[in-house]
């Protein structure tokens, strides 16, 4: 290479255009090191002037503060680090809840704004409009100020059939383990894997040989079959109801949805099903009119079109934009702090103040949405990857 | 094109490295500086308050007033000469100490308890007390709740990041009640699931909850616990590793407890400047050369006095009888008169 361009000589090497992408990659890798270490040193430096030692030793250190709502083992006595395990399962918590959720409206919407439904049809554009355009953090307020906490008190409590609401949270009925839950659990499971199977083998042979070979109602046979096995074999129920009742002020037994998750958790799903209903709807115009026109052609029925035809090619479509929704909730529900949910960010700024170690707790909150975010694509990502045309 | 793009670069290049030389010999010339030098040079002091506690601090006709803002006034006019010259910042629970550590603000004039891990770990230098205060709670008058035992399985308000959270876990934890914390980044919202209904119960300082009373339009529905859940001794606040800024507002604050002391007010303080009393003469700065000391101007608590008033004038004005608040001075009156107040010697 020397040889060459030393017997041609016109190029000088800032001018090779095999040499300038590669001297442009250092300049900036220089560049990039460059400037961060200067903000290292520069919060080092100022960190030093102020006497606080960088480190996370701080974690095991007694925490000596109370969290509201934890869904596991937590007390004052804990240290640091469970109390960020208690945000960190809150904030995924309502990020699960918050996706499934918001998925299920967001279709149901982008649907409906397609509707050749006249009213159905507005509905959904309003709905659409008026919270796609207004901050997210204004609707956790008025969620929160004007909707839930208007509920009325604990001793007027609205009662619908099992469910009680009232203003102090709400509470469902909620499943009680029986001694042969787990066995249920399993054999549930089993169950699934197997009609899951058996479907698939039977869908291949349709399609090979052209004959209807009952392949759903073979797999529910499948399915319903462990089931009995199960039922045979614990004789017991997989769990019975645990009815939520009221002793004074406040609920027992049931499955209790605080003010402050409900606030946080409505805003969250109605927001991002603005979104996911609009990517909904572009997936589906996205797929052309003659994909209809031929299924109508063979007969389909209108509903048949839509999940065999129209919804397979549309997902290819939504799957991309939608796990970016799904990012955006999960990192949304930092919100939450307004109202007073324990979430991830809550936990880490009560850290922060009890230990003034800003830095610190800002990083482990940058690298704990970080790995939530990663998780959410390598599953959208593989989902993606499913749902893709596969071309011969 | 490839040209533009390495002028471009070139260009780029030379700015970064202009930039980052300027900042980095900003920092020098800071590091050099104390907080005192710096304050000097602007010709304000930042001060920190909380912005929403009638009483201590909050925003009348498009000024903060109150008592942790007169304390703010009383160290620029230490300073400066000028009571005025002061720039508020309102700030949460939560905001305060990280404001107080990258130098946005100077001083955090904020009902602070002084603690020792804030003391020491957190980087920062109390100041001393301004104001000696405990931990009470607010429930609804009608709820039949008298002392704290009555209040198992409650929801209780707290703000978050605050003494206050900690204090009631510990309280709690040692009169054995079962309670669910409800923990809001601002008092607002708080208040407001207190009105609601949704949570039975509100803590913070008392004197932070005699305030927040006066606010709430329904007061009469409400009522104050007898039980002092803590020791809460709030102060001012100033970034540590750097003692000429803690030195002077701590001698602040003791000049205007000394000053009530000799019965010096902002009224009469003049007519003491030919006072033949040495203890009053070092300490308004005709005599001796204690502000130099302090690197600040002689007549600094001379300024003090003369712009804000001496500590019970400042009382009187926020929290006193002659206010909604109505506070006894309890502890924070003169050690003479049963308090706690008491200023080591001006010498």
């Amino acid at each position: 290479m020397k040889k060459n361009r030393s017997t041609t000589t016109a190029t000088p090497f800032w001018r090779d255009t095999r040499i300038i992408p590669i001297l442009l990659q250092i300049v900036f890798v220089v560049l990039v090191l460059f400037i961060g270490s200067f903000l290292f040193t520069n919060a080092m430096n100022g960190l030093d002037k102020l006497g606080i030692e960088f480190g996370f030793n701080f974690l095991p250190n007694t925490a000596f503060f109370d969290i509201g709502e934890n869904h596991i083992e937590y007390g004052p006595q804990d240290s640091y680090f469970r109390a960020y395990l208690v945000g960190i399962v809150n904030t995924i918590r309502v990020g699960i809840i918050g996706i499934i959720l918001a998925s299920i409206v967001g279709t149901i919407v982008g649907i409906s704004r397609l509707s050749k439904n006249w009213l159905l049809n507005k509905i959904a554009t309003v709905y659409v409009e008026i919270f796609r355009n207004t901050p997210l953090l204004v609707q956790i307020f008025i969620w929160y100020y004007a909707v839930i906490l208007p509920l009325p008190l604990i001793e007027e409590q609205f009662k619908v059939g099992p469910i009680f609401i009232s203003n102090r949270g709400t509470a469902l009925p909620w499943f009680n383990a029986t001694s042969g839950s787990t066995l249920w659990i399993i054999l549930f499971f089993v169950g699934l894997i197997t009609a899951v199977v058996v479907r698939s083998r039977l869908m291949k042979k349709q399609i090979e040989t052209g004959n209807n070979t009952r392949s759903g109602l073979w797999s529910l046979t499948v399915f319903i079959g462990t089931l009995i096995i199960a039922l045979i074999v614990t004789r017991t129920a997989p769990f019975t109801f645990d009815n939520p009742s009221i002793n004074g002020r406040l609920f027992e037994g049931g499955y209790i949805l605080t003010p402050e998750f409900k606030a946080i958790l409505i805003a969250l799903v109605v927001y991002t099903s603005t979104y996911i209903a609009e990517i909904v709807r572009g997936g589906i115009q996205a797929i052309s009119k003659g994909q209809v026109e031929a299924s109508k052609a063979l007969g389909l029925k209108n509903s048949t079109t839509m999940s065999k035809v129209i919804f397979p090619q549309a997902i290819r479509i939504i799957i991309p934009p939608v796990t970016s929704q799904y990012l955006n909730l999960i990192k949304n529900s930092s919100l939450a702090v307004a109202v007073g949910y324990p979430e991830l960010v809550y936990v880490s700024g009560t850290v922060l103040n009890q230990t003034g170690r800003a830095i610190e707790n800002i990083t482990l909150v940058i690298l704990v949405y970080l790995t939530l975010s990663v998780i959410t694509s390598i599953i959208m990502n593989i989902f993606n990857k499913k749902f893709q045309l596969v071309e011969r | 094109m490839k040209k533009n793009i390495l002028v471009l670069l070139s260009v780029f290049l030379l700015a970064s490295i202009a930039l980052v030389g300027c900042s980095s010999s900003d920092e020098s010339t800071e590091s050099s500086l104390s907080v005192l030098d710096q304050i000097k040079e602007r010709g304000t002091l930042n001060a920190g308050v909380n912005g929403e506690l009638p009483g201590f601090s909050y925003l009348e006709g498009g000024d903060y007033v109150g008592f942790d803002v007169d304390f703010a006034k009383a160290v620029a006019a230490a300073i400066l000469g000028k009571a005025e010259a002061v720039e508020f910042s309102p700030l949460t629970a939560s905001e305060r100490f990280t404001a107080l550590q990258t130098g946005s603000i100077d001083l955090l004039s904020r009902n602070t308890t002084w603690t020792t891990s804030r003391d020491v770990d957190l980087g920062l230098n109390f100041a001393g007390v301004t104001f000696y205060d405990g931990q009470g709670m607010m429930v609804r008058a009608d709820s039949g709740v008298n002392t704290l035992t009555d209040m198992n399985g409650m929801r209780i308000a707290v703000e978050t990041g605050t003494t206050t959270e900690l204090n009631l876990a510990d309280q709690m934890a040692k009169l054995n009640v079962a309670y669910e914390p409800v923990t809001f980044d601002n008092q607002e919202a708080a208040i407001a699931a207190l009105e609601a209904g949704s949570v039975d119960a509100f803590t913070t300082d008392k004197s932070g909850l005699v305030s927040r009373l006066s606010t709430i339009a329904d007061a009469d529905a409400y009522k104050i616990l007898d039980d002092t859940m803590s020791k809460e001794p709030l102060g001012p606040v100033v970034a540590g590793g750097d003692d000429k800024m803690g030195d002077l507002t701590r001698w602040v604050l003791n000049a205007l407890i000394q000053a009530e002391e000799l019965g010096i007010t902002s009224e009469n303080v003049d007519s003491f400047l030919d006072s033949t009393d040495p203890v009053i003469q070092r300490l308004l700065g005709t005599d001796g050369n204690l502000g130099e000391q302090l690197e600040v101007n002689n007549d600094f608590a001379y300024q003090a006095i003369k712009q804000v008033g001496n500590y019970g004038e400042i009382f009187e004005r926020h929290l006193g009888k002659n206010t909604v608040f109505n506070l006894d001075r309890g502890l924070n009156d003169l050690y003479t008169n049963g308090g706690l107040l008491y200023s080591p010697p001006f010498r």
